[in-house]
Formats: C-alpha cells, structure tokens, sequence
C-alpha cells in the first residue's frame, strides 16, 4: 500500500499545495514524492514529537499537511501533540502510520500498533481510514485531502486475492454475499479470508462486509447491513486491533443503541504477546486466531453450533 | 491607581487585580514575562506577526498584555477564571486572532511556531513568530527536538524568547535540572543568542536588532514575581493568590512605580 499511498500523493500534489513531513523515513519507497515535491517535502528527522506539532503551527497557517511515520511512531510517540495541537484545534494535519496492526511482524513490539485506531477515535475531529485493500488508497487519500480535518491513515500490506473484483470504494462495501451470519472486517486481513470464504456454498458462508472508515456512526451503516444482523442473528468482526476501542466494541455499541441484539456474537482481534515469542505478522496473525484457517473454523463451529 | 503610574505599573495592577478577584495564583511567571510580553505586543508586532505563548500558565500576562494593546476589553478581563469564559487558566484557541493556540502542556509552542515559520517561509509570506519559552520548559525533550528543527530549518523569521526568571514548579531551575549555563547550549547548536535584561524594553530593541539568517534566541533574564517586592524571586508565588492585605500592599508598590 506504500507505493498506492505514494502514488496517490505525487497525485495530489499536482493538484493542491501542502507540506509532507516524514520522520526519516521512506527510504525506496517515497523517493518520488520527494521529487514531486521539491522544498515541501520535508525530512523532519527522528524527532515525531516536534514533526506533529511542526505540522500544527503550518496548518494553522492554511497550508494542509501530512506527516508520515511507521505507525506507532505516529500515532504513540507524538500523542499530546496530537491531542493537543493536532485535534484540540482542528487543523488540516494527516498522520499516516505505515504497518498498521502486527504489520512490522519480527522486528518487534515496538514496531507493532495494535491500538492505534483505539486510541485515536477518542480525540476531537479525529478520522481514521484502514484501506483493505491497496485499491482503496487513491480514493481514500482523495477523501482525507478533500475533509480539512485531522485524519490519521493506517497503512498495511494489500491481501487482495487476485481474482476478486471489487465494487467501487466505499467506507461500507458488501464485498461477498453470504447466509450464515454478517461478517464486517476492518483493514488488509479480510484478504485472506475472502479467499478461503469465495469458494464456499453461499449457505456455508456469511455475507462479508468491508469498513475503512472509523469510528463508526450509526448513521453511516447500510441498512442491508443491519437488516442481515437482524435477520441472521449471527455478527462477526475482524481486526488487527486489541478489543478495548476497537471497531467491534464502538458497533455493538451503536447495535445496542439501535436495538440489534444479535445472539451470536464473534470478535476476532488481536490480543498482544501471549506466547512471548515474536515472528511475522502472519505468525502473529495465528497466535491470536485472526488467521483465516482460525477465522474459518471458528466461523464454521459457530454455523453449527 | 495613580494616573502618572508607568504602563507597566498599570498593567501589573491590573494583572493583580484580576488573579486576586479570581483568588488564583501564577502570579510570579506572570510578572516575569509581562514586561516583554507589553513591549512585544504594544512596540514591536504587526499584524503579519505571530505570537506564541508557549508557557501558558502566563496566560493572565497575555491577557492583560492584549487589554493593554485594546484588544480584549476590560469587562472580558472580568470573566478570568469563571464559568463561561474565554479566559481560562491556559489561553484555548480559536476566539481572539492573537491567540492561535492553546498551550499549557509545556514543551508545544515552539514546535508549533516553527511550523508557522516554516510555512511562512516556504510561502515567502511576511512576519515574524515570536515564541515565548519558560527556563524550566528547557527540561522537555520536545523543545530541544524543535531547537534542531528550526537551525536546521534556518528559520530566520523566529524568535525564541526564554523568560530565565530560574524559579520552576517545585524548586529552582540549578536545583532541578542544571540547565544553566543556558547561553551557551543554544549557541552551541548555532543560534544567534542575546542575553538580556527581560525587563528592559531598550534591551529587547537592542537584542531584536541583532536578527539575522538564524533565528534569534533572547534569554531574557528575569524575576519570578516581578514588581512586587514580596514575590520576587520566591517560588511559592507559582502557586499562591493573594490574600487582602498582600493585594493592596501589592497596589500599593504600583502606584509608586
């Protein structure tokens, strides 16, 4: 998604003035926007701290900006810079983080941002976008770039499986159709599993929905999408994200609110370091049952229970 | 108060007067920074000029400096501290032009003043950003993170202003954190440094006058306390209102300034 990401912004850039911050880092991969950019793109060092606040004060002069990290170094590091001088202000500032969830894999838990989203959705005028998909990244740099509002994008590595055909972005997107429950993923690892779901009987599967776009809002959930809740009883979410702020909490929430009390209820997300023993993401991934053999047979115990 | 009190004298009465009807403290780094803070905003800012109070506990300072420019009226001064006000302990943003951001958690301003003078310069737009630091704010990692920032930035357009008045939360800055001797450090990263009177209006003329392709550090060497003879230098003064007596022996000294 680096390269989209890239790409997307070179684009932009031809488009709107804004600054480009980075914290030292994009080595063979934003060299492009580094040349697209000229003076405006800006290696602010390893100091994220001063990079987010230095992005402030330039908004508040009218000028968008974005700052680019790897994501706990965006998100963690600089956090009262963005409470404070970021989000307090409502300034035109977008953070992305690179390697959302255990994206970084085995260089470790430093690396990893398993609640960045989390924490994020509680600061004022804070969006947050997690493409699924590398496709999503153009429309979703387009719409950030478009909103003059603090925004904070999770980069991870695209898992689209080759012969899936998309529909045209949207922050929900039906993307397989299905009878045994709902299934709503957050973020790159609904590829995998819509390649273990597609070759199943539509009567084996659940009907698989895509979110980008955080924190939810009742209002902006397909009523279809309530209607299969409704109907079928059965909710499933995915997520690289720990529980506590994930997207899974913030939609039973609106579910309760909304009087929606599907009885089978599953929450697929990340639970941090239980064995101690570190490894790539898709190790990760298994430790925590967010892989999609463990999401599968989960999924499939849960139709036959 | 006397009418041939000085402007400052008047400025500092009304500055007592507004913590003591509030009955909150922060006086002492209030009165060291007021005197910068009056010649600053009434002598040396245009309207191209960004000011960035980075310690904003001086918040009443910067009120009562914007009251004496006629930029916030005296019934606004009226609401410091209360329900409803725009006047909170720390400045909050987004209500009057010269206040662009909220501080209070030290170690921001300067970041956000050199992003101001960044896209200042990127832009060639006019103006210069005034920021004011605290000597204990010194002790954050994110001030010397924006200090690299900006030298290596050459952001000839800001002001780093230090009120050195050596008093912080709960001692004194030698007894802290041995930052001093601050001078050196910052010309050691390249900074052009004065080190001054902060109380001295000629003194900030002169320093002012030094600017060239660096940005300019002024340590302003200054009293906690500054114009009360039983504040002055004493630390409690972060802290303490005023009670009756000390108000009016406070009022007093004003009138004979």
């Amino acid at each position: 998604m680096r390269n989209a990401f890239c790409s997307a912004l070179v684009a932009l850039s031809a488009q709107k003035p804004f600054i480009f911050f980075t914290g030292d880092l994009g080595f063979m991969a934003l060299e492009p926007l580094q040349h697209a950019m000229g003076e405006r793109f800006i290696n602010a060092g390893v100091a994220e701290q001063n990079m987010v606040s230095v992005a402030a004060g330039a908004a508040s002069n009218g000028t968008q900006c974005w700052a680019y990290s790897i994501a706990p170094f965006i998100y963690a590091r600089p956090f009262e810079q963005i409470r404070n001088d970021v989000c307090l202000h409502d300034f035109d500032v977008k953070l992305v983080g690179n390697g959302g969830g255990y994206g970084y894999g085995v260089m470790g838990a430093t690396h990893h941002a398993i609640e960045d989203y989390g924490v994020l959705c509680g600061l004022q005028n804070m969006s947050v976008y997690v493409p699924a998909f590398a496709l999503d990244v153009a429309p979703i740099v387009a719409r950030m770039a478009a909103d003059p509002h603090p925004a904070y994008l999770r980069l991870g590595r695209c898992e689209k499986p080759k012969d899936l055909a998309l529909p045209e972005y949207a922050p929900w997107r039906l993307i397989l159709t299905g009878q045994t429950g709902v299934l709503i993923a957050i973020g790159p690892g609904a590829g995998g599993l819509l390649q273990q779901l597609a070759p199943l009987a539509e009567a084996e599967r659940p009907e698989v929905w895509v979110v980008t776009e955080l924190p939810l809002r009742a209002e902006k959930i397909p009523l279809p999408c309530l209607d299969r809740i409704r109907a079928t009883g059965t909710l499933f979410v995915l997520e690289e994200h720990v529980a506590h702020g994930s997207a899974g909490q913030m939609l039973a929430y609106i579910l309760l609110r909304e009087g929606i009390h599907p009885p089978r209820f599953s929450h697929f997300h990340a639970h941090g370091y239980r064995s101690g023993r570190y490894g790539s993401q898709v190790f990760h991934r298994a430790e925590n049952g967010l892989d999609p053999a463990s999401v599968l047979a989960a999924i499939r115990g849960s139709a036959f229970a | 108060m006397r009418s041939n009190c000085s402007p400052a004298g008047r400025a500092r009465a009304r500055l007592l007067q507004m913590h003591y009807d509030a009955k909150v403290g922060h006086i002492g780094g209030n009165l060291s920074a007021l005197d910068a803070m009056l010649h600053l905003h009434g002598q040396i800012m245009g309207d191209d000029d960004v000011f960035v109070l980075s310690k904003g506990h001086a918040a009443g300072a910067l009120y009562i400096t914007l009251w004496a420019a006629g930029l916030i009226s005296d019934d606004e001064l009226g609401s410091f501290h209360q329900d409803g006000t725009r006047l909170a302990g720390h400045p909050i943003a987004h209500w009057h032009p010269r206040i662009r951001f909220a501080t209070g958690s030290l170690g921001h301003g300067l970041g956000l003043a050199s992003g101001v003078a960044l896209a200042k310069q990127l832009s060639g737009d006019p103006g210069t950003v005034y920021c004011l630091l605290s000597d204990g704010e010194c002790e954050e990692g994110s001030t010397w993170e924006a200090l690299i920032f900006a030298r290596h930035r050459k952001l000839a357009n800001l002001v780093i202003l230090v009120d050195a008045n050596g008093l912080q939360g709960f001692g004194s800055t030698d007894e802290v954190a041995s930052l001093e001797p601050l001078a050196p450090k910052f010309r050691g990263f390249g900074f052009n440094v004065a080190e001054i009177d902060g109380h001295s209006p000629a003194a900030l003329d002169a320093a002012l006058a030094r600017r060239d392709s660096q940005p300019l550090v002024i340590l302003l060497r200054t009293a906690k306390g500054r114009g009360v003879s039983f504040m002055e230098g004493k630390m409690e003064w972060h802290y303490l209102p005023l009670t009756q007596e000390q108000y009016q022996l406070a009022l007093h000294e004003q009138e004979q300034s």
